[in-house]
């Protein structure tokens, strides 16, 4: 195909050739953008949680009034929770992964007075907490139920630095010791929280992820054997088979408020739940990411399709006298897609340049990270394909004009 | 001549129908994408407490140890409870007030009502005089009442209907967790966006219905709410020896005079906190004020930002759609301006025939847009985000609307009607 007479053909046309051009480099470049967004945010809802997330129910209740005996009745809420129908674990926890509600973090140190902390981490604690999770133990163990200490009895040793009534062990996420000490085995291993209180790792788990603050690494926590009760803000935790979900949380709600009915429920709910309320925005985000992306191509098409139709019938008299002149239906047809490939070319090979620029800025303001250049490709051929498409009605019927029009006026 | 324009505009509009459709509803879709995001960024980003926010002012100090110090970090956000204590009663500012938030459980009289949460803010008495805190019925307490830890509470309009069905509740009593407390105040329609002065809690749409004082609250052992950032052994639980900052310290100043000279008093106040060895760090203070602060915390979300950029670029691509197709209809018809142009229209006049009619197209694109917008909004509502129920359209941003949507058509037409009245008549004959 020669390419000169359809430059010189567009030269005549350049502020409407220039304006195309330009639109189709602004959508390349929003394009590219809005896609990888979109893959960030997916990404982000695919972390994994680690536990058995369509086994867990959670509850959560308020008291009325003050509970000296709070940790009676929680042994007692357990107990009867263990005996409902279908109910495989039970556990009270401080917080849940990807909650959105982080009730603990810890700064993790590796030697005494060591200025900076090594690692930040969720911290998570609980009565019989990983079993209910259904998160694993890669090596060491679990933690034994007399190595269990009260919340309400560390919190005052920790104010008095009296390390004797405070946790001596502690169990890490694969991710933590894999950072902490890579390549090495991470049992027998101490670290350091608080003022330089010593913990010995025992337990290595599974992928546990964080309640909140993924940036600082999703997978990142710890787990110290402490227990806690529903005063102290600790919720619930009922494993069940994913089909006796509903059934197993009435009986559980029911059974509770038989026991005392002087409690608010605040939360009763199954852990997908909690997850799908945890990206909820991020869902959100990604929709409207998707329907701009298909809106500004669906824009863009029209506009395509618009403008050839004007060159067709503008230029009606030309093809004619082409086509008298011995060029066939296919020349004609390939003149106009190539003339939009030309158009497209230019305006990706700009969009390409833009939308790195817009990247750079992104990059700037929102903690995102650089455009990988895979994105790029994939603009470009989608904007080929949405000219090519675009144009093939107007070239067709350009295709389709007679010779004889030649001859006749204007 | 206008209304000819018009007739003549509105004849070429319909003889493309569908090409017209596909400029309106660029135009349209543009407009409405972008000022849904603004109005929910003007909405967020607003001022809330406006006439009386830049004299407010939120200190802060670095009462941590020096594990994890780097100089010139930024200082917490929030006080601990004996800074916070120290700074009020060196009453350096005109006014200044400690607080921190809370959930209480309360118990209505009424046996038919469930005990039920109620999120609770625990205050010093200037809150409401600073804050401009309207009362519908009786007022605020004082600092007498402050001191004396009196079993007062000040309850929201939305939590008085509800108690006690909208009537002046003065005198009733209200029970949390058991503990009485007498009503002195209902508060007026209260609701300042974002809750600036604890953005620990949410930022927005979060309002507190009982309002006690803070002393009371330490006296009653009410939990506190909110973030709590301990250092040491201080186990996020928020008492008043903990090593924990979890209280919020406001204070109002007048002139850039006091401003100065509060900001000198922080690092006084820290030095000397140091030379009595309770801070370990160097003097590290900041003073600024409530937009500056909301500025500081990044109370508008990152995404709704995002959203503004991308409705933007989406406006500007619909716009170059709507040009280039104008400007290759108008050219289209280049040999019938040529006509009139050789029968004595000037080169004005066409250009003012052509720009009514992209100016038709403008307007109702915009009208569209406007449409989109309402619908936009009511979308947004819909979403599950805090800010979601503030999402209107208001005066200001109608007024936006208006002129973004006469801005478009005339840059979408005046370029088009520009380059097509510069058709030589001559020429345009010479075919026919």
């Amino acid at each position: 195909m020669e390419i000169r007479p359809i430059l010189s053909t567009l030269l005549r046309h350049k502020i409407t050739a220039l304006l195309l051009i330009v639109q189709i480099a602004l959508t390349c470049a929003i394009v590219c953008n809005a896609v990888f967004l979109i893959r960030q945010r997916l990404q982000r809802m695919d972390i994994p949680s680690g536990i058995a997330e369509h086994q867990l129910l959670q509850i959560q209740f308020a008291y009325v009034g003050d509970r000296p005996d709070a940790y009676a009745q929680a042994q007692a809420d357990l107990a009867t929770l263990r005996q409902i129908a279908g109910v495989q674990a039970v556990a009270l926890a401080n917080q849940l992964p990807l909650s959105g509600y982080a009730m603990s973090n810890s700064g993790i140190k590796l030697r005494p007075n060591q200025q900076h902390d090594s690692l930040e981490v969720a911290s998570y604690y609980g009565q019989n907490l990983l079993a209910t999770l259904g998160v694993r133990l890669q090596s060491g163990r679990d933690f034994r139920s007399d190595e269990l200490l009260d919340l309400k009895s560390v919190l005052p040793a920790l104010h008095a630095s009296d390390m004797t009534r405070l946790p001596h062990a502690v169990i890490v996420s694969q991710a933590v010791a894999a950072r902490l000490w890579p390549g090495q085995s991470a049992l027998g291993k101490t670290i350091y929280v608080g003022d330089d209180i010593p913990l010995q790792v025992i337990g290595v788990s599974g992928p546990l992820a964080r309640p909140d603050d993924l940036q600082n690494g999703p997978q990142y926590s710890i787990v110290y054997p402490i227990r806690l009760t529903a005063t102290e803000g600790g919720s619930y935790l009922i494993r069940t088979a994913s089909r006796d979900r509903e059934q197993v949380l009435i009986s559980a709600l029911t059974a509770l408020e038989g026991l005392d009915p002087n409690r608010i429920v605040l939360e009763k709910r199954t852990y997908d739940d909690v997850r799908q309320s945890f990206f909820e925005r991020d869902r959100a985000m990604t929709g409207m990411l998707a329907g701009v992306i298909a809106a500004m191509l669906a824009i863009t098409a029209l506009g395509i399709a618009g403008l050839a139709s004007f060159w067709v019938s503008q230029r009606r008299r030309t093809i004619g006298v082409r086509r008298a002149l011995g060029a066939t239906r296919g020349d004609i047809l390939r003149y106009f897609q190539t003339e939009n490939f030309l158009l497209a070319t230019i305006g990706i090979a700009l969009g390409m340049g833009l939308a790195y620029g817009m990247n750079l800025l992104l990059m700037q303001h929102y903690e995102l990270p650089r455009l990988p250049s895979t994105y790029l490709p994939v603009g470009a051929i989608a904007l080929w394909l949405i000219g090519q498409l675009a144009v093939l009605g107007p070239a067709l019927r350009a295709a389709a004009v007679p010779p004889v029009v030649a001859t006749r006026d204007g | 001549m206008f209304g000819y324009y018009l007739d003549l505009a509105l004849h070429s509009l319909g003889r493309n129908r569908a090409l017209t459709a596909l400029m309106v509803a660029a135009i349209a879709l543009g407009i409405g994408a972008s000022m849904t995001t603004l109005t929910v960024l003007h909405v967020l980003s607003g001022d809330p407490l406006p006439g009386a926010s830049s004299t407010l002012y939120a200190p802060q100090l670095d009462p941590r140890d020096m594990q994890g110090y780097q100089p010139q970090a930024e200082p917490p956000g929030q006080v601990t409870w004996i800074d916070g204590m120290n700074l009020l009663q060196a009453k350096r500012a005109d006014q200044q007030a400690l607080m921190t938030g809370g959930s209480v459980a309360i118990q209505p009289a009424q046996s038919a009502l469930h005990p039920f949460y109620e999120p609770a803010r625990y205050t010093t008495a200037d809150f409401f005089s600073m804050f401009r805190v309207p009362f519908r019925y009786g007022q605020a307490w004082g600092a007498s009442e402050d001191a004396a830890s009196a079993a007062v509470a000040v309850i929201s309009s939305r939590l008085n209907d509800r108690l006690f069905g909208g009537r002046d509740s003065r005198g009733r009593m209200i029970r949390l967790y058991g503990h009485p407390l007498r009503i002195i105040g209902v508060l007026g329609d209260w609701r300042p966006n974002p809750h600036f002065y604890d953005l620990n809690v949410t930022n927005y749409g979060s309002h507190e219905g009982v309002y006690l004082p803070l002393s009371t609250s330490q006296d009653l052992h009410l939990a506190h709410l909110g973030g709590a950032d301990c250092w040491g052994n201080g186990g996020a639980d928020a008492t008043p020896a903990a090593p924990c900052v979890w209280l919020q310290f406001w204070v109002q100043l007048h002139t850039q005079g006091q401003v100065a000279a509060y900001r000198q008093f922080l690092v006084h106040y820290s030095e000397e906190q140091r030379s009595l060895g309770r801070f370990q760090r160097p003097p590290n203070t900041r003073l600024r004020d409530l937009m500056q602060w909301l500025d500081y915390r990044q109370v508008v979300p990152g995404d709704v930002q995002l959203q503004t950029w991308l409705a933007l670029g989406f406006l500007l691509v619909c716009l170059v759609n709507t040009v280039g197709l104008m400007l290759a209809k108008f050219l289209r018809r280049a040999p019938e301006l040529g006509v009139r142009r050789a029968l004595g229209a000037s080169r004005q006049a066409l250009f003012v025939q052509l720009l009514v009619e992209s100016g038709v197209v403008g307007l109702a694109g915009g009208l569209g847009g406007l449409l989109l917008a309402c619908l936009g909004l009511w979308m947004v509502r819909r979403q599950p985000a805090d800010y979601a129920p503030l999402a209107h359209l208001d005066g200001a941003m109608l007024l936006l609307t208006f002129l973004l949507a006469v801005g478009a058509s005339l840059l979408a037409g005046v370029l088009p009607a520009w380059r097509a009245s510069r058709v030589s008549p001559g020429l345009q004959l010479k075919g026919h």
